[in-house]
């Protein structure tokens, strides 16, 4: 899960980490009261998960309130490389000497959270590691042992970090390791981690990614909504509990078990088509997830046929064409549905199949022949069916 | 042979009394698995179907001699639950479990590094098959039969349809073993290759793996340096968008790293024969055992 700028920021703030005063805004008026409480000048900052915002017009700075009306008027609603912008975040103006970097990534590789530090911020870290390697530092740390003052001193005098920075450094990337573990995050980046002429510490941006695993413990972060990310077919997905991401074709895809849909996607892309979403039903799927699978898919008016490939487990093949005949029979399919079934009591399942005659539905023995099928029938389907 | 589990595995289930527990033990039991006891805390003494129930890890090693555990409990628990049975001293722990925390995960695999002789499977994962002999976990063992192809997998029921395949074409398995498909894995594809490897059954090697991740990039350079059988591979999620977790919290293609045809471009730099579809797969191995 993948926090906004103002999220972030507010999540630093709780574990101590120094972040510019702001407060989020969702309309003009909001704003202009909000650089009010502030004071000027301020940045009227664009709420989207997307780098070089400000490039692309999103960051903008105000010195009284008419600008914030201004540019807040132009930002809102504003569309930012496909993400329409819901929310700005108007944040006191800071003033920078020296521009840092801190990141800390969770490393599946290396089993180990991996820090890094550079004293060229504000860029593409990337960029920093080709052009400048001498400016950046790394480690990892041991997740048993936990961040300690060494690894701040070493990352500190390793990256070149001026001599009165040093502790102050090493502190902040403490509090950061902190927040890292006890927010179960999977990455947080400050880019950049600005030095004022007053020698003080602040992060300028935040880049959060949080566990959706650990969310069960973080009621306050699952509470976090990003609208300008959130699509509506992912959000009823969501909200019915199946596992979902949309796609740009149009076949519509259903499947039991991440690797098995995975895998479906990528056969019936190999036989020409392009999938319109992922959709795993998982294990042991009833007839009711079945249902509100079906509306889900349907939900995508880009939909011009749809494949279920079930390789029955846990699953039953039974339960899966009764939700099937179920949801015929609630949502009345315009576009025609190929369904493969194999596995646990597939015979039962192809005769319930059978005998509901339901219409436009075609039975294929395999996962290719389905893939094929549903790519043909895609392809002969009207625009006027959808 | 076999590996990680046969007819000496005497098989201790934590969360035995729930439902899904219940239900899963009671099938490998019928499969014929050693189910010697289960861990429920606060349901010592009770017991499911004939199989004890103790409090605690401890007592049912004790009592039952309890040499591989079953992870089963809700994910909030199960790292608890893991490293109970490690500090218990069961030697092989297979975590069913789905949607462990990373973290936990990580501070778990840590640890148990640290503690030889403590192989984990899993978790987020159908468990170890090793047909004829014993089932730990929910793969539907009715599909495959005793035989040489040993297959590793980050996923189950791609596992069973590469599988099916197989055995369509009268092929059977020597083991099969899901290791999940959680960011970090108790135990990698090099961990299971090792043991494929060694296991004198073991003729031929499937491997499935995913988008996100590194694992079967080291698997190929662990493969091109120490396997000598001949392995074929398979990646799903070459359709895949970049920063999408594909229903497995760790198959996810971050920036570039971590996709399909890196993987598959790394294997193939090994020798490894790549199948683009599980029927291919199941082709190419039927073919290179002389099917």
């Amino acid at each position: 899960m993948d926090l906004l700028e103002y999220q972030g920021k507010q999540l630093f703030a709780r574990h101590g980490i120094p972040v510019p005063t702001g407060r989020p805004a969702m309309t003009v008026d909001e704003a202009v009261r909000a650089a009010d409480s502030i004071g000027y000048p301020c940045v009227v900052k664009a709420q989207v998960q997307i780098g070089g915002r400000g490039k692309l017009g999103g960051i903008k700075v105000a010195a009284n309130p008419d600008e914030v009306r201004e540019h807040a008027g132009a930002i809102l609603g504003m569309d930012i490389r496909g993400l329409k912008v819901h929310e700005v975040w108007i944040e006191e103006a800071s003033e920078i000497e020296a521009e840092y970097y801190a990141s800390i990534v969770f490393d599946r590789s290396a089993k180990a959270p991996y820090v890094i530090l550079s004293t060229k911020g504000g860029m593409d870290i990337e960029q920093v590691a080709e052009e400048d390697p001498d400016a950046l530092a790394s480690l990892h740390v041991d997740p048993l042992l936990g961040f300690q003052e060494f690894h701040g001193r070493r990352l500190a005098f390793e990256a070149g970090v001026d001599a009165d920075l040093v502790r102050p450094v090493t502190a902040m990337l403490r509090k950061l390791y902190d927040a890292f573990v006890a927010e179960d995050a999977m990455l947080v980046e400050v880019n950049p981690l600005i030095v004022t002429p007053e020698r003080e510490l602040r992060a300028l941006d935040a880049k959060v990614t949080l566990d959706g695993n650990a969310l069960f413990r973080h009621p306050e972060s699952a509470a976090l909504r990003d609208p300008s990310a959130e699509d509506p077919q992912e959000q009823m997905a969501k909200e019915r509990g199946l596992t979902y991401v949309k796609l740009d074709g149009d076949i519509g895809i259903l499947g039991n078990g991440a690797g098995l849909v995975m895998s479906t996607l990528d056969v019936v892309a190999q036989a020409g088509g392009r999938p319109a979403n992922f959709l795993d039903a998982g294990g042991g799927s009833k007839a009711d997830a079945i249902v509100a699978a079906v509306e889900v898919i349907l939900s995508d008016d880009k939909v011009r046929a749809v494949l279920f490939n079930i390789f029955g487990g846990i699953t039953r093949c039974d339960e899966v064409a009764k939700g099937l005949i179920e949801a015929f029979d609630q949502v009345q399919p315009r576009v025609p549905f190929v369904v493969r079934l194999d596995g646990t009591n597939d015979e039962e399942g192809r005769r319930l199949l059978a005998e509901a005659a339901l219409p436009n539905l075609h039975v294929e023995g395999t996962m290719l022949g389905g893939a094929r099928r549903v790519v043909e029938l895609a392809a002969a389907t009207p625009s006027e069916a959808r | 042979m076999s590996i990680l589990v046969g007819g000496d595995t005497r098989l201790c289930v934590s969360g035995i009394t729930g439902r899904e527990g219940t239900f899963h033990a009671l099938n490998n039991k019928r499969y014929g698995t050693n189910v010697v006891s289960g861990v429920t805390p606060g349901k010592g003494g009770q017991s499911v179907e004939g199989v004890p129930v103790f409090d605690t890890f401890h007592e049912a090693v004790a009592e039952t001699g309890a040499n591989t555990a079953m992870i089963f409990v809700p994910a909030r628990f199960a790292a608890d639950s893991i490293t109970e049975a490690a500090d218990a001293g069961i030697p092989t722990i297979v975590a069913i479990t789905e949607g462990i925390p990373a973290h936990d995960e990580l501070r778990v695999y840590t640890h148990l590094k640290r503690s030889t002789g403590v192989r984990l499977i899993g978790p987020n994962c159908p468990g170890v098959l090793s047909p004829g002999k014993a089932n730990v976990g929910i793969i539907p063992a009715d599909f495959f039969k005793e035989g040489n192809v040993g297959v590793v997998s980050r996923s189950g029921t791609l596992t069973y349809q590469i599988g099916n395949e197989l055995a369509q074409s009268g092929f059977g398995n020597s083991s099969i073993v899901g290791i999940g498909g959680d960011p970090v894995p108790g135990s990698s594809f090099v961990d299971i290759l090792q043991l494929f490897q060694e296991d004198p059954e073991t003729e031929l090697i499937v491997m499935a793996g995913e988008i996100g991740g590194s694992a079967e990039e080291e698997a190929a350079e662990y493969i091109a340096e120490h396997v000598t059988k001949p392995v074929v591979g398979y990646i799903a999620g070459f359709t895949a968008p970049p920063g999408k977790t594909m229903g497995h919290a760790g198959a996810i293609v971050s920036g570039t790293s971590g996709t399909a045809q890196a993987k598959a471009d790394a294997l193939e730099a090994s020798n490894v024969r790549v199948g683009r579809t599980p029927t291919e797969v199941a082709e190419i191995a039927v073919a290179t055992l002389g099917g």
